[in-house]
């Protein structure tokens, strides 16, 4: 009975560690494999540095002048907005194709994407990147109209804690706490992936700056529980209900009614 | 029927000749549902030493509770309300919200522990079985009870006093009449309201919450609005409820007319603007979870999509009827309006709406 049990326990610990060494080596991978950022020079102007860098990390799939490939769609009147939200949230270059592209660790920095932004803005007319004042417009904006805002506009999708939500077939509204209030507005304006737009004469301005104020503060309210339970509601509640609370009391029914040697 | 645990059965430390299993002879000597059991005794039955250590663990998990009750006690008074801890795993929480519920916890959970540790290892551990009782009572006992009730039944007269019984029939006979007239308040009928929308002709279109009438050249391809008859906030004063804003709320969007492959109507959108119903025709949540990429519309309750370049017809999830289409038009200063009100009526089905 002892060598049965002590085999059990030792499966699960090797079970355990192959799936620490399997997460570590993509995490390695991973790393390797993110692109270093391109260095420039400071004599270049803006648009001449974009090329430079359009070329190098983004033509392989876009096409030499941005016209699209079989991989990649063309960016001919996407604006600089779009580029700025897609590259500042490393959505772009993306790592693999999939359904859905992920947020991750943007692979240039302000400028590099600034840059690339004027550069794929001369392909076609496009939003422009939203002025810092009209970002800021935030700090001043309603927070009462911006829930409701929120709530009628963008909570179907993106949860009403912001914390995002499933489509079809793959896709998903991401989570909105890592998004800054520059790329919300870009996002609004833009309408990356499978979000539709929401333009300045439908959803103005002041609307937007109050839903960018209502999502600030989603995400620096408190959780009264201490844990979130990633903010999605009953889902993950009732989950942590079943598998702890039904699990333990399982557990106790097990051991109350095992032979005592 | 006598219960047959047998007390004497328990084990005696004292006595040397008893084996840590039970022998033959006094496996007949137990209960008799028990026999053909193989009984093991414990450790705790064998070994004293083993008996004294549990009962020094069932006391120590006594002792825990009562020292997790004193936390409680000491933590509701020592711990400020509004104090915050951060535990990790847990994040930054109400300190003494925390403390009370874990140690209130423990003391109640550390009393059961004990419990049932007391009761596995020290207590008796005979096999036991109940007999079930046969559901007939006793012949004796079911004629008593028949000679109360036939008693009571003489005592009360019912069978002389004519009066009194029929009254009492006819009370009892009236006594449901409110339950059946009381039936009337499942209505008035709602008539044409489940059919009917505020939507009518010529009405402006505008958008929800900000109530701004649309121009066409404002939404461009890819565009999501959120929209309502421009009169619906007079309709929520006169009516005091939201019943209209849950019925006429729509959704408009534009894609490039040559990605709009039917619709309800001929050409009722306008330059590719199409304008559907934004409640699921399932159980009627309203839906707006637009992929502007595929034209599918998702509805978060119950993952039904319709597809918004083609009728709005489902393509998938339980909703069996496509969202109803509203045709526009732009009056002559420029302005989206509705050309007709929603010829089906929107949202889920009810009993007589019909196919």
């Amino acid at each position: 009975m002892a060598k049965f049990r002590r085999n059990r326990f030792a499966s699960v610990l090797v079970l355990f560690f192959a799936l620490g060494l399997v997460s570590i080596g993509f995490t390695g991978i991973n790393k390797l494999v993110t692109p270093a950022a391109a260095k420039i020079g400071s004599e270049e102007t803006l648009v001449d540095k974009g090329s430079a860098l359009f070329a190098e990390g983004c033509s392989t799939c876009h096409g030499l002048n941005g016209q699209g490939t079989s991989d990649g769609p063309t960016l001919a009147g996407v604006g600089a907005a779009a580029v700025h939200f897609q590259v500042s949230t490393g959505r772009m270059p993306m790592a693999a194709p999939g359904a859905q592209v992920m947020r991750k660790k943007p692979s240039y920095n302000e400028a590099e994407t600034l840059a690339l932004a004027a550069h794929i803005a001369t392909f076609g007319p496009g939003p422009a990147i939203p002025s810092a004042e009209q970002v800021n417009e935030w700090q001043n904006a309603s927070l009462a109209e911006g829930g409701e805002l929120f709530r009628t506009n963008c909570a179907q999708c993106h949860n009403f804690a912001g914390s995002g939500g499933a489509l079809t077939n793959g896709k998903y509204a991401p989570s909105l706490g890592l998004a800054t209030p520059l790329q919300i507005y870009e996002a609004m304006i833009t309408g990356p992936q499978s979000m539709p737009i929401f333009s300045d004469k439908t959803l103005t301005p002041e609307s937007k700056a109050a839903i960018i104020r209502y999502i600030q503060e989603l995400n620096k309210s408190e959780n009264p529980g201490g844990m979130d339970l990633g903010r999605v509601g009953p889902v993950t509640e009732g989950l942590v209900l079943w598998i702890v609370g039904l699990g333990s009391l399982i557990i106790f029914a097990v051991w109350i009614g095992a032979r005592v040697r | 029927m006598t219960n047959k645990f047998d007390i004497n059965n328990t084990f005696d430390p004292d006595k040397e000749d008893q084996a840590p299993k039970i022998s033959k002879e006094i496996t007949t000597k137990l209960p008799t549902a028990a026999k053909g059991v193989d009984h093991y005794l414990r450790r705790t039955d064998t070994d004293p030493k083993a008996a004294r250590r549990a009962e020094i663990q069932v006391a120590t998990l006594f002792g825990a509770s009562s020292f997790f009750t004193l936390v409680f006690l000491v933590s509701f008074v020592a711990i400020p309300r509004e104090k915050k801890i951060a535990v990790s795993l847990i994040g930054v929480t109400g300190g003494q919200n925390l403390v009370l519920g874990v140690s209130f916890g423990f003391a109640i959970l550390l009393i059961g522990i004990g419990a049932i540790h007391w009761a596995k290892k020290l207590m008796s551990d005979v096999e036991v079985v109940q007999e079930r009782k046969e559901i007939k009572p006793a012949d004796d006992v079911q004629q008593e009870a028949l000679d109360a009730f036939r008693v009571g039944a003489e005592e009360s007269g019912i069978g002389q006093r004519k009066l009194i019984r029929r009254s009492l029939l006819g009370a009892l006979a009236l006594f449901p009449l409110p339950f059946v007239v009381m039936l009337r308040d499942l209505g008035p009928s709602p008539k044409g309201e489940l059919r009917e929308t505020a939507w009518e002709e010529d009405l402006h279109i505008v958008t929800d919450i900000t109530y701004q009438k649309i121009r066409p050249e404002d939404i461009p391809v890819g565009n999501l609005v959120s929209a309502m008859p421009e009169n619906i906030l007079e309709i929520q004063e006169e009516e005091q409820n939201l019943n209209e804003r849950g019925k006429s709320a729509i959704l408009l969007v534009r894609m490039r007319p040559e990605e709009i492959k039917s619709q309800q109507g001929p050409d009722w959108d306008y330059q590719g603007i199409v304008a559907y119903s934004k409640i699921c025709t399932h159980v009627g949540c309203p839906i707006a979870l637009y992929e502007q990429r595929t034209h599918h519309l998702l509805c978060p309750c119950h993952q039904s999509t319709f597809d918004l370049a083609d009728s709005g017809q489902p393509i998938f999830g339980p909703a069996a009827r496509r969202l109803p289409q509203l045709a526009i038009t732009v009056d002559e200063e420029g302005y989206l309006i509705a050309r007709q009100g929603f010829q089906e009526p929107v949202g889920p089905s009810f009993w007589e709406r019909g196919a």
